[in-house]
């Protein structure tokens, strides 16, 4: 995932860069009737808005079918799920238990005890595998199935005073 | 429609007030353009401490991090208040005395800034997300952070009495907002103006949404002041979080569509072609009036209580808010660009890079405000990655473009001077380098707003120090210009 939206990140940019050369090589040479340079890219101009519309449409409905982030309201029950309380302070993280199994999903329930904070869940190549926020008052359910056995670290995602960076815990995956 | 059609609509000043008002909007540029030099000196700062090349301790690192938020915000909102306020007097009277009290309370809000910061030692980032400024554990004083709310509050209701006599002066040339939103043509009450000025209709905007941004903004900072003094009294910190970021949203996406007025008035200057208003412009800008204010969600996704419709329409909403730039600014910029016969000076060249800087900065933030990828790139430096890609190359070209289009610069066949050259070529490279290294590292899941870095992510942060030394390097050119170049700079005709 991470990935793919970097490489579509530098491919549209990179289109979008191309576009803006392709008309500084074109600005010299002069062209005195601006109507008919606006006539033709007006024509483009339509086509390239449904184009974006289409496109817009598309991506919502595959990115947001099903809805990624879990239902909060639905109570989570221990014979389907892992259940982890997650309490966070500044600056430091308690989880019980700390220790959950791989291939069975593990509900997070995160909440904060003094400020906000970011509960992120990094695997040993530092690569965040997903996150939600610690809220003062609230507890928010983060669904996450650990593919693999080992040590995976949790990092703090949201700035939350001055020890902010050594808010880091680990969490054992059998 | 001629050119004529459009030189009727001025208003006529006198030559003391005109004098006093290009005085005003020049000491709006130098301000925001020696603030923004020492922000971008504070961030060479912050990579460098991330890179292992500077030790500094953390409380003054996350203190150095606070006052670089809030100065380029700040020094954007300066800046493009200049830029809008210079062109938008040209079709409305307002008033030079509400404009010099508006940077008068700015300066002193700032005062208070870096007092609360530097003296009492706030580092509680700019975005003072409750209940934080209250609970330091000891690193800052309750007064430093009131004084920190108090003068943020005090620089909006600045803001705020200038949009007031921006809207005085809109209804008193236009008769409604709506008018000067040109939505009786829109919706074809009546015919299609084309000389109705881009420039009024983005003022407008820019006049609602900031006036809504800033209104929700000092209700978040005094309910944050009150529970400073009283703890007891506890608002909820999800609404908190919405304040913040209704108001923090708005005002910084208000500051790149106020300095786009440079470029409807520049480009056509520089090209000799007009930038017309037309349906497709209204209905651009008038849908950017809802989008700008409806679209902060996306910065909540990972705050799992808010509603899903919210986050659906924060989705939504920030692809939509990137059809604007991509289908009419940036496109009708590509237009009267193309076989034009431009003659490329530094103040061309910043104003079309500016075009360049949006349209490709909408990429890597639209991706980012999806849901399911927020889930691995929210807070982390994906999203300075792209903030910095609009605001170093998408607002601040346009900003230095029109700094000098007043110096006189690249007018009368004038060639770019060699100093020039170097400053835009330097903030160029380095400007893209700086956002790119960002988007990288957010790629490799590295947080933002970490004053230590991981052994694995250092050589990022390196990287992304000597890309911020360019961009210094750049920023020195176009400072020294401006000061040297645009006191005595007369007004260009």
């Amino acid at each position: 995932m991470v990935s793919t939206v970097y490489a579509i990140t530098l491919v549209v940019m990179a289109l979008i860069a191309a576009v803006f050369c392709f008309v500084i090589v074109n600005s010299k040479k002069v062209e005195t009737d601006y109507s008919s340079v606006t006539k033709k890219w007006y024509g483009v101009r339509g086509k390239w808005f449904f184009f974006l519309l289409t496109l817009g449409v598309i991506i919502t409905y595959l990115s947001l079918s099903p809805f990624p982030i879990p239902d909060q309201k639905k109570g989570y029950q221990e014979n389907e799920y892992q259940v982890v309380k997650v309490d966070s302070y500044q600056w430091y993280w308690t989880m019980t238990p700390n220790t959950v199994e791989a291939g069975k999903p593990v509900t997070f329930l995160v909440t904060s005890g003094d400020v906000n904070h970011g509960f992120g869940i990094y695997d040993e190549n530092l690569e965040l595998l997903g996150q939600t926020q610690a809220m003062p008052g609230y507890t928010n359910k983060l669904i996450h199935t650990f593919d693999k056995p080992g040590k995976y670290k949790i990092l703090c995602l949201e700035y939350c005073g001055v020890a902010h960076h050594a808010m880091i815990t680990e969490l054992t995956v059998k | 429609m001629s050119s004529t059609a459009v030189v009727n609509r001025k208003i006529e000043y006198s030559e003391s007030e005109n004098r006093n008002a290009l005085i005003a909007v020049k000491a709006h540029l130098i301000l925001g353009l020696a603030v923004l030099l020492l922000m971008m000196l504070a961030g060479l700062t912050m990579r460098a401490v991330q890179g292992t090349w500077l030790e500094i301790g953390a409380d003054l690192f996350y203190q150095i991090m606070t006052v670089h938020g809030v100065g380029v915000v700040g020094a954007a909102g300066i800046g493009s208040t200049g830029v809008l306020w210079y062109f938008l007097r040209q079709y409305v009277r307002l008033s030079n005395t509400i404009f010099w009290i508006n940077f008068f309370v700015f300066v002193a809000g700032v005062v208070m800034l870096l007092g609360s910061i530097f003296l009492g030692g706030y580092g509680g980032a700019w975005t003072f997300l409750y209940p934080l400024p209250g609970k330091s554990m000891g690193v800052w004083s309750t007064g430093a952070a009131a004084v920190f709310q108090l003068a943020l509050l005090i620089i909006g209701t600045g803001f705020l009495i200038l949009y007031l006599d921006m809207g005085r002066g809109i209804l008193a040339s236009f008769g409604s907002l709506s008018k000067a939103l040109g939505l009786p043509q829109l919706f074809g009450r009546v015919p299609v103006d084309t000389t109705h000025p881009p420039t009024v209709v983005a003022g407008t905007m820019v006049l609602i949404v900031n006036f809504l941004g800033i209104a929700a903004g000092a209700v978040v900072l005094v309910m944050g002041l009150i529970n400073l003094y009283n703890p007891e009294f506890q608002p909820d910190a999800l609404l908190m979080k919405n304040l913040i970021y209704f108001f923090g949203h708005v005002f910084i996406n208000a500051t790149i569509y106020a300095s786009v007025t440079a470029v409807y008035e520049l480009l056509p200057r520089y090209t000799g072609r007009p930038w017309k208003t037309s349906k497709v412009f209204y209905a651009a800008w008038f849908a950017i009036v809802f989008m700008v204010m409806a679209v902060y969600p996306h910065h909540l996704m990972m705050d799992f209580p808010m509603p899903r419709w919210a986050l659906i329409v924060g989705q939504v909403l920030s692809f939509g808010s990137g059809i604007p730039v991509l289908v009419v600014t940036g496109y009708g910029a590509l237009m009267i660009v193309y076989r034009s016969g431009i003659q490329w000076s530094t103040t061309t060249k910043l104003l079309f890079l500016s075009m360049f800087g949006w349209a490709a900065g909408v990429i890597p933030a639209i991706l980012d405000a999806m849901v399911t990828v927020n889930r691995v790139f929210h807070n982390t430096m994906w999203v300075p990655g792209h903030f910095h890609f609009y605001l170093l190359l998408g607002l601040l070209p346009m900003m230095f473009g029109f700094i000098y289009h007043l110096t006189g610069e690249g007018r009368q066949g004038e060639q770019p001077k060699a100093a020039d050259n170097l400053g835009f070529y330097a903030y160029l490279i380095g400007a893209f380098l700086t956002s790119m290294v960002f988007l990288a590292s957010g790629a490799n899941s590295i947080p933002r707003r970490w004053a230590t870095h991981m052994a694995e992510w250092v050589t990022f942060a390196q990287v992304g120090t000597v890309a911020a030394a360019l961009v210094v390097l750049g920023m020195l050119v176009f400072t020294f210009r401006a000061l040297f170049s645009l006191p005595k700079a007369a007004e260009p005709r």
